[in-house]
């Protein structure tokens, strides 16, 4: 992201109107609005949600109002163990799966491959109704196993780390073949390690997809223990319930900070995964 | 390699695949097939597909207003948010590739929106489109305007949710953009300016037709993003005033978890596996002849 080539540089210096730089800045703010909004009526008094008076007294009592109408420690533990186990989920599923997919002899596999990769277009979202029927068959309903299993044999994830294996040249493995490697011993000590990029890429957009996931949690869970929390954020900020907007304000970003902090610290790995991931 | 060692590698593989197989068959596979299955039968007593009626669900389906009205309504949201967001990211990857002051708070502030999760990116706009205390007509009334109903008004309703979309979604086709303009080479800029090619002649005849595979990389995502995100709608208007913000994926949940209705979810349903399966048709064909693969 950060590549400016010598002469991009030089161009910038001498021709860069400075509309543009307006533009760019203008643009920048209403983007970011939103967000600083929701932080002025977050840390205000409610009577400051419309009024911008610039020393309007700071306060912390609709968090504290937020966390205590609403079992917010739940849900966060919720949303860690659900993101927690998804990830391992699909670390250990599509590894297996892109490993197979990469390095073994199997019938059809060109087949079987562009199979997997429906799955890039029908997300478990879309069929939701029937889920619902497998996972209550299966016994998930209103568990985080349930909210978490649908997901993790991502084809997202097969495709990339397949992709990622492949390039890995075939001679490691050999040298660790003569060494007496077995085949699980080969993938855990040259391929998974060799692949760290695209799982640190895949684990951060892996992350973000499912703390913000929302219509197959709502759908699969019905009780505090199981939401996740932006099921819990959408039970409470439903605009019937009336709770007070400050309150919202407060628990929306309560629901988005660890993630927020995340980026706000690791933009760059960020926007480097999404980007890698995308790419595909 | 021996013809035994051979087999082994097959079933080492096909064991390697096991969960993977086991899992996209439970939760992807078997839920397309018996979706198709069920928009295909009434349901009889206790809910098990009894009366087969071949293609009746969907004349029912086709006959129903409120359908169109909402297929209607997605076609107007597609349309309203790809364009829109696409043309947008373009322009903000354009701005942020050069040298410009804070050019990291910039890019930072474009890409926020797409790590938000959808539900809370909705409940901030929510105070922005509220009928009385809401900031946009607070700002209209003291401009000496009469506020609008955003969310509430059938005419303004499915606009107020397209603009909250493309906020929510421009930045992250933006990084994707940024990527592709850094890839070209810039020996093609410096040969436009020695001819003394206008920027703008430049940006359209080369820049934009080398970032197309980029555009139509973007475009794919947008449609499946039109018709598979709908989580925003549950917090500003859930589908109303009168279904005039409803889309498809809305409409399913709605048939299947309010009025119980599972035939009529199915067949919606395979109506956006259709939009699906020409969405990917599309990617398989025309985006990926152009992008190398290994």
């Amino acid at each position: 992201m950060k590549s400016t080539t010598p002469y991009a540089r030089r161009s910038h210096v001498v021709s860069l109107p400075a509309l543009e730089t307006v533009a760019a800045w203008l643009l920048a703010i209403i983007w970011i609005f939103p967000l600083l909004y929701a932080f002025w009526a977050a840390f205000h008094p409610s009577e400051f949600m419309v009024n911008f008076a610039l020393f309007a007294p700071l306060t912390l009592e609709n968090f504290t109002e937020a966390w205590s109408q609403a079992p917010f420690a739940r849900y966060y533990l919720n949303t860690f163990a659900l993101v927690t186990g998804v990830v391992i989920g699909q670390f250990v599923v599509c590894t297996l799966a892109a490993f197979a997919f990469a390095r073994f002899p199997i019938p059809g596999k060109n087949v079987l491959f562009m199979l997997v990769l429906i799955q890039l277009f029908v997300f478990p979202e879309v069929l939701i109704v029937e889920n619902y029927r497998i996972a209550s068959e299966l016994g998930l309903i209103n568990t985080l196993v349930g909210v978490g299993l649908p997901y993790v044999a991502s084809a997202l994830g097969i495709f990339l780390l397949r992709q990622t294996f492949k390039t890995i040249p075939r001679e490691l493995e050999d040298a660790a073949r003569i060494e007496g490697c077995h085949w699980l011993e080969i993938l855990w000590k040259v391929y998974v390690p060799l692949a760290k990029p695209t799982y640190l890429a895949y684990g951060l957009v892996s992350i973000s997809h499912h703390w913000n996931n929302f219509i197959w949690p709502l759908v699969v869970t019905n009780s505090v223990e199981s939401r996740p929390l932006t099921v819990g954020l959408g039970v409470f900020s439903a605009p019937e319930t009336g709770v007070n907007w400050a309150t919202v304000s407060a628990a929306t970003l309560l629901s988005i900070a660890p993630l927020l902090i995340a980026f706000m610290l690791f933009q760059r790995q960020f926007v480097q995964s999404f980007m890698r991931a995308g790419i595909r | 390699m021996t013809f035994t060692h051979h087999h082994k590698m097959q079933l080492y593989g096909a064991l390697l695949l096991l969960p993977a197989a086991l899992l996209l068959t439970i939760f992807a596979y078997l839920p397309t097939v018996t979706t198709v299955i069920n928009s295909l039968f009434l349901p009889g007593f206790r809910g098990a597909p009894t009366a087969f009626v071949g293609l009746e669900n969907y004349q029912v389906l086709f006959d129903d207003p409120t359908f169109w009205k909402v297929a209607r309504n997605n076609l107007i949201y597609a349309i309203g948010t790809i364009p829109t967001s696409i043309a947008l990211a373009l322009g903000m990857a354009l701005l942020v590739n050069r040298k410009l002051r804070g050019r990291g708070f910039v890019r930072m502030a474009y890409f926020t929106p797409t790590i938000l999760p959808m539900i809370a990116a909705a409940n901030i706009w929510m105070f922005f489109y509220a009928p009385q205390i809401g900031l946009f007509n607070t700002l209209l009334g003291m401009l000496g305007f009469s506020g609008m109903n955003w969310l509430g008004d059938p005419s303004l309703a499915l606009g107020s949710v397209i603009v909250m979309s493309v906020w929510k979604e421009a930045g992250f086709f933006m990084i994707f953009y940024l990527a592709a303009l850094q890839s070209i080479p810039p020996e093609l800029k410096e040969a436009a300016d020695l001819e003394g090619t206008p920027r703008w002649s430049f940006f359209w005849r080369v820049t934009f037709p080398l970032l197309m595979p980029t555009t139509l990389f973007v475009l794919i995502n947008a449609l499946i993003n039109s018709v598979r995100v709908v989580d925003h709608l549950f917090i500003l208007t859930k589908g109303g005033p009168n279904n005039a913000t409803n889309l498809l994926l809305y409409y399913v949940y709605e048939n299947a978890f309010s009025f119980f209705d599972r035939t009529t979810a199915a067949t919606i349903t395979v109506v956006i596996l259709v939009v699906l399966a020409v969405v990917a048709t599309l990617k398989f064909t025309i985006l990926d002849r152009r992008t190398h693969y290994q």
